[in-house]
């Protein structure tokens, strides 16, 4: 399924991308800085300088754990929130260049969908005016024929369209994911982006939904950027995967290599910590401590307090993404020892 | 070896305005000394009802409406309110899903820990700050006696997760309930404590009842599955046996719809349909409206069968070379 891709121009691209949340001091706090307190705002760098490109028809999965940021760059490069650092290009043009036909274009063909429907659909709404709202405003459809539109993207989503006047609360959990993926469909998107979309589902109805997933990726010719901390389900349907943590991206490869020969120590636990039911290992070797606070993230690379092999030079420097093999990059400095010992080169980062 | 726990024929059942639903229907199982027993299935298929039927914990309009559920011998549904109190807590403890709605947000962990000592044994307050202290260094945190004064809110998921289970070993229970306690978390924190878990069980000779939905948990923690389906149990055996080779089609449907089960890329083999309402189940047996190998005769119920310490309700069960 993964066609050989044609260098063209990205669909979506972050290029240093950063997305910093602060909180302004408040007056209390203002005042006890006139007396010397020396408070300072704080700051979360949700997204730190990242770069990812997903080119069209192509399956990018994001994956890490809670508060790494990877739904926060997924909202970022759908154009729902805006970057504070660097700039998301769509089919390489900045976001913020666009204006008027064009800006609404964009919003259109790029659509996500959530993790938990019952807090994305409005339970006011019928399913009718959920997912015919948008095209109707939008002039894709008329209103006269907003009934049909809908029946037949109901029927596509594997929906009965009788459904049409009821209440999402009337729908069970994959059911109501189907009508928000209806819902993103009805606007004709170019990308999806799927944020945990699959993450509250059971498995057998995962798994229809997952088929639904490709399913729809073939028939519209689809772009999806899926953002899912369940690495089974990453390595199944994506054509590449990229994994973050605490802001960053650590890792990029194909799902095969990824799996295969996992570069970055975080990677290697990530998969080896992967409860899975063919392989009944019954000693655990989790690697220690949780997540830093993203207030305060450790200096160098931030899993060195966590990593089993890191060394001096972790503890100061920030390592930079370089391509181990093809289409393989990772930000680990395990790399360059790994290299000066075997040839003696530095190698090139080309990424 | 006498079994910790005996549920004999529970159910459990809710007097709705739609209707009396059947959460748990006709479920038997026991629980060995020392035993792990993973309870799986999905959503709505009755194995927290389960676990709380056990505790006494069901609220009105839900009621256990037969059944027998023998704790070291004695039948825990006949208990007095009080007798309850003292077996909850003290003899068996459970751990729920999320520990920020568990714990309660305005007291320190020391206070909620002190109060849960206190509550079953006459101790001074120094020594069950003690005896907290003590088991939150068990389960893994980092400068416990100072951790013991923070509030729920200034711990992590993980830890926070850590702080239940803490207080569910105060009293060194001969069972703990745990209904889907690391499904919040993420991966590396779930295993950290899956680690911790089976390590302490082995430790004090707990017994454990794990329910999730997650199999590749079970299969790494679990000594036996049961596979619960619409309020019943449709399968149970060693978790080796039940995995490698399921006998009720339900459970393989389950094994085949994971990502791993086919090459990647291929369309995935979900369960057709979805599991009915609770309200209105079939006759018979209740997967019978999405299995490929359901006939005529599955309208009417399907007994238990017990082979080679397996048990499962199937007309048409797998076979296996083996068997």
């Amino acid at each position: 399924m993964t066609n050989p891709l044609v260098e063209t121009v990205p669909l979506v691209e972050a290029v240093d991308v950063s997305r910093r949340f602060s909180r302004k001091l408040d007056y209390a706090e203002k005042i006890a800085n006139l007396f010397g307190a020396g408070l300072e705002e704080k700051t979360v760098h949700a997204v730190d300088e990242v770069n990812l490109a997903v080119y069209p028809g192509e399956v990018v999965g994001l994956v890490g754990e809670s508060g790494c940021g990877k739904s926060t760059l997924g909202r970022v490069m759908a154009g729902i929130m805006p970057a504070s650092g660097g700039e998301v290009r769509w089919k390489g043009r900045p976001l913020t260049s666009l204006q008027g036909d064009d800006k609404r274009a964009m919003r259109l063909s790029a659509q996500m969908i959530f993790q938990d429907p019952m807090s994305t659909l409005n339970p006011r709404k019928r399913v009718l005016d959920l997912i015919g709202e948008a095209p109707k405003v939008h002039g894709i459809v008329k209103g006269g024929e907003m009934r049909d539109y809908v029946a037949a993207l109901v029927t596509r989503v594997g929906l009965d369209p009788s459904y049409l006047d009821r209440y999402p609360h009337q729908f069970s959990g994959g059911q109501r994911q189907r009508i928000g993926i209806a819902r993103a469909l009805a606007v004709k998107p170019k990308l999806l982006v799927c944020d945990e979309s699959v993450a509250a589902l059971d498995v057998s109805i995962q798994a229809q939904i997952l088929n639904l997933f490709m399913d729809l990726k073939r028939e519209f010719g689809l772009t999806y950027l899926f953002i899912s901390h369940d690495l089974g389900v990453v390595k199944h349907i994506c054509d590449r995967v990229v994994v973050m943590y605490l802001g960053r991206v650590v890792e990029s490869a194909t799902p095969d290599e990824l799996f295969d020969n996992p570069k970055h120590p975080y990677t290697q636990a990530l998969i080896r910590e992967l409860p899975s039911v063919t392989d009944r290992r019954r000693v655990f070797t989790p690697i220690k401590g949780e997540i830093p606070s993203p207030l305060h993230p450790p200096a160098g690379c931030h899993f060195h307090p966590r990593c089993p092999k890191a060394f001096d030079r972790c503890r100061v420097e920030r390592p930079v993404l370089k391509e181990n093999a093809a289409g393989h990059v990772s930000a680990c400095h395990l790399n360059d020892l790994a290299a000066n010992q075997t040839t003696n080169a530095t190698a090139e980062p080309a990424i | 070896m006498a079994p910790v726990l005996e549920v004999k024929n529970l159910s459990t059942h809710f007097m709705t305005r739609r209707g009396v639903l059947k959460a748990v229907d006709d479920v038997s199982f026991t629980v060995g000394e020392r035993e792990i027993v993973g309870l799986v299935g999905e959503s709505g298929s009755g194995k927290s009802i389960t676990g709380f039927s056990i505790l006494g914990l069901v609220d009105p309009p839900g009621r256990v409406v037969s059944g027998q559920i023998l704790f070291n011998g004695e039948d825990l549904l006949t208990k007095s309110p009080a007798a309850m109190r003292a077996i909850r807590g003290k003899r068996i403890a459970m751990i729920f899903q999320d520990p920020m709605m568990t714990l309660n947000p305005v007291l320190s962990v020391a206070t909620q820990m002190i109060e849960t000592v206190q509550a079953h044994d006459r101790v001074s307050r120094a020594e069950a700050r003690a005896r907290a202290r003590d088991a939150l260094g068990l389960v893994g945190i980092p400068s416990p006696e100072e951790r013991l004064d923070s509030y729920p809110h200034q711990f992590s998921g993980g830890m926070r997760q850590r702080v239940a289970i803490a207080i569910a070993l105060l009293h060194r229970p001969d069972l703990i309930i745990a209904d889907e306690p690391t499904t919040a978390l993420d991966v590396t924190i779930q295993s950290q404590i899956l680690f911790e878990i089976k390590r302490l069980a082995a430790e004090f000779g707990m017994a454990l009842i794990w329910i999730s939905h997650d199999l590749g948990v079970v299969a790494a923690l679990a000594d036996r599955i049961m596979v619960m389906y619409a309020g019943r149990i449709v399968e149970a055996g060693q978790v080796d046996g039940v995995l490698t080779e399921p006998r009720h089609p339900y459970t393989s449907g389950l094994l085949s719809a994971v990502p791993a089960a086919v090459p990647r890329g291929e369309p995935l083999r979900p369960i057709p349909g979805f599991a009915p309402s609770p309200l209105s189940r079939p006759s018979g047996c209740a997967f019978r409206d999405r299995c490929a190998r359901a006939t005529d005769i599955c309208a009417t119920e399907p007994m238990l069968e017990i082979a080679a310490g397996r048990e499962f309700r199937c007309f048409h069960p797998h076979l296996w070379s083996a068997a």
